[in-house]
């Protein structure tokens, strides 16, 4: 499937990353260009097929309710860019 | 005698125990060999003071006579592994000066056991790429050239650094990570033995996420002994990783016997492809000419959706590097775009995102979010996960008829120049991981053993791939190939 | 086990100017999972901790962190779905619902979005005696909480608080079967009882552990049944989200207020936006919470670092095997063992460690004259000083005791509630205080003949005037009563006063 310029720009707000106008074009023909070798899939018969949710067949392991980790704000904090009394901060958004 | 940056992790363990030489004079070596080996662009952080505290404390250990094999030994490890205190940038701008507070699994695992670390290798920017050309911290340049020609050639990738490093005997092994060749192909194009273990088989706690359900951590080694050795290292179960897989360890190197007599080494005629290098072609046939010659059986096989493997992988990869690449956000860690007065949170999260992933993570990021989107879920992701569970069943049903091993080329050629594939083609570069795929949808084990040279003097690599759990089998059956092969191969010093 | 038989209630009716209309009610209830530790870390689910100090490495979406399942917070769930009589899939799979927010470090939340661990249940909502909505459940599933983001402590900055993050919740879903505000409201209510019972979530919605999400719909008489017949949503009118509600007062208000807002807008020739709202408490009010306009496209898949949840049906018989009994069967036994009102089986139901409390007084004595002390008098004193059974200063042996000294005759209905206060605000043993303190009520007829005989003696006059009007003798009680000091028995009194004036019977 070929991918237009609104489709990258709608993609890319919803991955988050910008792109610039100018870059659409050319970033629309690199997606269409992987898709369409992606769509080599359709000549697959898959009916009946289950779609693979593990590779390996075993059962999610599970822990205790046992408090184990936390405490620990100021390495939760060390790398952060900008930080305020304890918190993370951010640009303000509006609800 | 060898020098001893040069050793193989056996030779240093033996030697060690022996006391022939010190941990700290090994890593020395080693460090005087990475220093003057800046040109390959292969070590992105080094640690020396920290490689020497940690071999002083690897000789009081063995002095101690409480030394496991991996005691004293320099290692290389990838960017993607988190190492406490230790800058891990995935090799990203995204990342930029980011210190874990906390060490990976599988680097935990070797620490313990003695083993010394030199610094972080580099890569390509989250493991996405072919060749590591993608990395912020620009390509390394491959310690092998062609005959007669000083264009600098790639590694491969995404484990590019690790190969370059320990092909260069920068080290004496590194740890590579394995998505869909990421150990296995720079390991063909450096004339090193990669080993991808089963799904399962390594923790991925610590490891930078790139594709949950691909992802891997192995050896990359001068020997098959050695992808032995260090695999017992860092295997294991892993309680804080919820796919690592409650099976026991077995000794791999006790397996090591060469004698692979009886074993059924399976040929799949899907690994044929049109306009394969006749190179490519000729290797594989000496690969199965030296499996018979040591009394493998060789059989033909049908792997018959090898095909899609890789158009599969091209929609999962993205589709789950789209959702693990969301928290590069610059809220918490690493890069924060600057804002104007007025920006608010989407221009935040979209100019960071925007400075810090390169394009190849870019691409996939978005094809990841387009696969996954309203409307295409079922036709791009959905399928291609039953297309998984089809190329997981063709391996299955080989292994139930009875072959034990499947014998392939690990590279459709031998490597490139930098620069030389990809382009504007996203594709073609892709195209690189054709016979190692395979191996990462289906959960499996394969390694990559170095097993002639072409005519230009560059190494060559056969591929063999495992049953789930069967690292101890394989390793015996690439024991065979590499003795069949004879020495390793070394790239002429041109650093 | 009793079934309670009950009638359905009616919809509550809206008259408009155009003719009457319905509202049509879902909910998404939000229960706080009573973990120690968080749903895929070991960081505490402690509230009230300073910013990001119950945050872990995974909580904080740090490089390369995986997640790994609590088996408590499945057991919660497994419980909360056997207490709502549901379907228990053995076989579940996490999700990712994938977005940005600076509150959701992971850029996504895990989730279980096509194959939840709880089918279909039910909650039956009491309305008021023999009245009960049945309110079909369509899932329950489990899912991480966000974070916070406090936006009032700086002018420029938001602040992110990742306490929270990482939180097991339980969205339990309803079918848009509820049919008015009040009726919402007690779903909540009934809800939140269940699962208090259950052990599962501590229900305290000032804290946030049980919040609600409330769907809003108008639509005029009939539609609805049309609905229920042909499963055609069509026949709704369009729906109105109201985020986050966390008080069963405001849900009644905000669905008030926004089904009439609706029908205003619908009488006005206009049409209802699907949209997120906020209820305002102060203003009394919904309003569009704008920011969340944008459309999602929240890209689920199953999140590849966790396997598909499989359980065995062993585990959940047995934990079916460990549950309480729950409030209806509690209420129908109540009736039937004790023989109280339906109404006060509810009361005392409530709760279940009130139930227990009404239990152990109840037990070997009168219970309707137990569910009496309980409700009117004990209850009514928690309620009052805004304390739990919990926190009861008086114990049920001690209640108990008292009622057995009223049983007795040792101490009269005006005694016992002097002795109610006694042990409220003094502690003790009843017998004992009643025997220290000579409140034992007189028996005796001799003493009481003495008394009676010589308070007629000294008001003469009164005694002639009751002798005619023998409805005035109720004065020589009350003197008699005081004479004694109160512990006359009142019966024995009041017969004695009769014969001393020489009154007939």
């Amino acid at each position: 499937m070929a991918v237009d310029k609104a489709t990258v720009r709608r993609v890319a707000h919803l991955a988050r990353i910008r792109v610039d106008e100018d870059h659409l074009a050319p970033m629309a023909q690199e997606l269409s260009r992987i898709l369409a070798f992606a769509e080599q899939l359709a000549e697959v018969n898959v009916d009946g097929v289950e779609p693979m949710t593990s590779v390996t067949p075993m059962a999610l392991r599970m822990r205790e309710d046992v408090v184990t980790e936390g405490d620990a704000r100021d390495a939760v904090l060390a790398n952060a860019p900008l930080t305020r009394g304890g918190f993370f901060a951010v640009p303000k958004v509006v609800e | 005698m060898t020098a001893l940056n040069a050793l193989t992790i056996a030779e240093a363990r033996d030697g060690l125990r022996r006391g022939d030489f010190s941990a700290r004079e090994i890593t020395d070596a080693c460090i005087t060999a990475i220093d003057a080996a800046d040109a390959l662009n292969a070590f992105v952080t080094k640690t020396p003071e920290k490689a020497l505290a940690m071999a002083d404390a690897a000789d009081a250990r063995l002095k101690a006579g409480d030394a496991p094999a991996m005691c004293g030994v320099p290692v290389g490890i990838k960017d993607l592994f988190c190492t406490e205190g230790v800058r891990a940038q995935a090799a990203s701008d995204i990342l930029r000066g980011f210190k874990p507070p906390y060490e990976s699994t599988v680097t935990r695992r070797l620490w313990d056991d003695g083993a010394v670390m030199l610094g972080k290798l580099n890569m390509d920017e989250f493991a996405m790429g072919s060749s590591n050309e993608t990395s912020a911290y620009g390509p390394v340049a491959s310690p092998w050239r062609r005959r007669g020609d000083n264009r600098p050639l790639t590694p491969g990738g995404s484990s590019g650094g690790s190969a370059a490093a320990v092909s260069a005997d920068l080290c004496l092994a590194a740890t590579g990570t394995d998505t869909g060749g990421s150990i296995r192909q720079p390991a063909a194009f450096t004339g090193i033995v990669g080993l991808k273990p089963t799904y399962g088989r390594c923790s991925r706690w610590g490891v930078v996420a790139f594709a949950s359900s691909l992802d891997q951590a192995g050896p990359m080694t001068k020997t098959v002994r050695d992808a032995a050795i260090m695999l017992q290292a860092i295997a294991g179960e892993d309680a804080k990783d919820s796919t690592s897989a409650p099976i026991p360890v077995p000794d791999f190197e006790a397996a090591l016997t060469g004698d692979v007599r009886g074993r059924r080494i399976g040929v799949p005629k899907e690994y044929r492809l049109d306009g394969m290098p006749a190179e490519i072609e000729a290797l594989w046939a000496k690969g199965r000419a030296m499996l018979a010659d040591a009394g493998a059986e060789i059989v033909d096989i049908s792997l018959p959706h090898t095909k899609y493997a890789l158009p599969a992988y091209y929609i999962i990869a993205p589709a789950e590097a789209s959702s693990n690449l969301a928290r590069y956000d610059g809220v918490r860690y690493g890069l924060r775009a600057e804002l104007q007065p007025g920006d608010d949170m989407t221009d935040l999260y979209e100019r960071s995102r925007a400075e810090g992933f390169g394009a190849e993570v870019k691409r996939r990021v978005m094809i990841g979010a387009y696969v996954l989107s309203a409307g295409y879920y079922d036709a791009y992701y959905l399928r291609a996960q039953k297309v998984r569970t089809l190329i997981r069943r063709d391996f299955e049903q080989a292994f139930d008829a009875g072959v034990d091993a499947i014998l392939t080329p690990a590279t459709p050629s031998a490597a490139f120049a930098l620069g030389e594939v990809g382009g504007d083609d996203p594709v073609a570069m892709y195209l690189n991981d054709v016979f190692t795929v395979t191996v990462n949808l289906a959960g499996l084990p394969a390694i990559s053993v170095p097993a002639g040279m072409n005519e230009a003097g560059l190494p060559l690599g056969l591929q063999l791939i495992g049953q789930p759990w069967g690292e101890a089998a394989l390793l015996n059956d690439a024991c065979a190939l590499e003795n069949a092969a004879g020495a390793r191969p070394r790239p002429g010093a041109w650093w | 086990m009793l079934d309670l038989a009950h009638d359905e209630p009616t919809p509550k009716v809206y008259a408009g100017l155009t003719g009457d209309w319905e509202v049509v009610i879902g909910m998404e209830v939000h229960a706080q999972i009573a973990s120690k530790a968080k749903l895929f870390s070991g960081a505490s689910t402690e509230f009230g901790r300073g910013p990001n100090e119950n945050v872990s490495l995974v909580d904080a979406a740090m490089p390369g962190m995986l997640p790994v399942i609590n088996r408590f917070c499945v057991e919660q769930a497994v419980r909360a779905g056997l207490g709502l009589k549901a379907k228990i899939n053995l076989r579940s799979v996490f999700d990712r619902k994938n977005y940005f927010y600076p509150d959701l470090p992971q850029g996504y939340q895990i989730s279980q979005f096509k194959h939840p661990i709880v089918g279909e249940g039910e909650v039956l909502v009491d309305m008021a005696p023999g009245v009960a909505r049945r309110v079909r459940v369509e899932r329950i599933h489990m899912e991480q909480d966000a974070g916070k983001s406090i936006h009032d402590l700086d002018p420029a900055l938001s602040f992110v608080d990742l306490n929270r993050t990482g939180v097991a919740l339980m969205e339990i879903v309803s079918r848009p079967d509820i049919r008015g505000p009040e009726e919402a409201a007690e779903y909540v209510r009934k809800l939140r009882q269940i699962l208090r019972y259950l052990g599962a979530c501590d229900g305290n919605m000032q804290e946030g552990s049980l919040r609600a999400d409330v769907n809003v719909s108008v639509c005029k008489p009939g539609d609805y049944e049309r609905f229920r017949e042909t499963g055609d949503f069509g026949v709704l009118g369009t729906r109105c989200e109201i985020k986050n509600m966390n008080s069963m007062r405001f849900i009644q208000a905000a669905v008030d207020f926004e089904a009439r807002r609706q029908i205003a807008i619908l009488e006005d020739g206009g049409k209802v936006d699907q949209e997120t709202r906020l209820y305002d408490p102060g203003k009394g009010e919904t309003r569009s919470m704008r920011s969340k306009e944008e459309a999602h496209d929240y890209r689920y898949f199953p999140d590849p670092d966790l396997l598909p949840l499989v359980i065995e049906q062993a585990w959940v018989d047995a934990i079916e095997a460990s549950l309480p009994e729950l409030p209806d069967d509690k209420k129908a036994r109540l009736i039937a063992q004790y023989g109280v009102t339906e109404y006060d089986a509810g009361v005392l139901c409530a709760d279940r460690a009130a139930a227990d409390f009404y239990e152990t007084v109840a037990h070997g004595r009168d219970g309707k004259q137990a569910a009496n002390w309980v409700i009117n008098e004990l209850f009514g004193r928690l309620n009052k000083q805004g304390l739990d059974i919990g926190d009861s200063p008086m114990s049920a042996a001690q209640l108990g005791g008292m009622l057995d000294l009223l049983a007795n005759g040792d101490i009269s209905g005006k005694i016992a509630k002097e002795l109610f206060e006694i042990l409220w605000s003094e502690g003790g043993d009843p017998a004992e205080i009643v025997a220290a303190r000579g409140m034992r009520q007189v028996t005796d007829a001799g003493a009481i003949e003495a008394a009676v005989a010589q308070v007629i003696a000294e008001n003469p006059e009164k005694a002639e005037q009751a002798k005619a009007k023998p409805s005035l003798s109720g004065w020589f009680v009350g003197q008699v009563m005081k004479a004694t000091g109160g512990k006359a028995n009142p019966q024995a009194v009041q017969a004695l006063v009769k014969a001393g004036l020489g009154i007939d019977e």
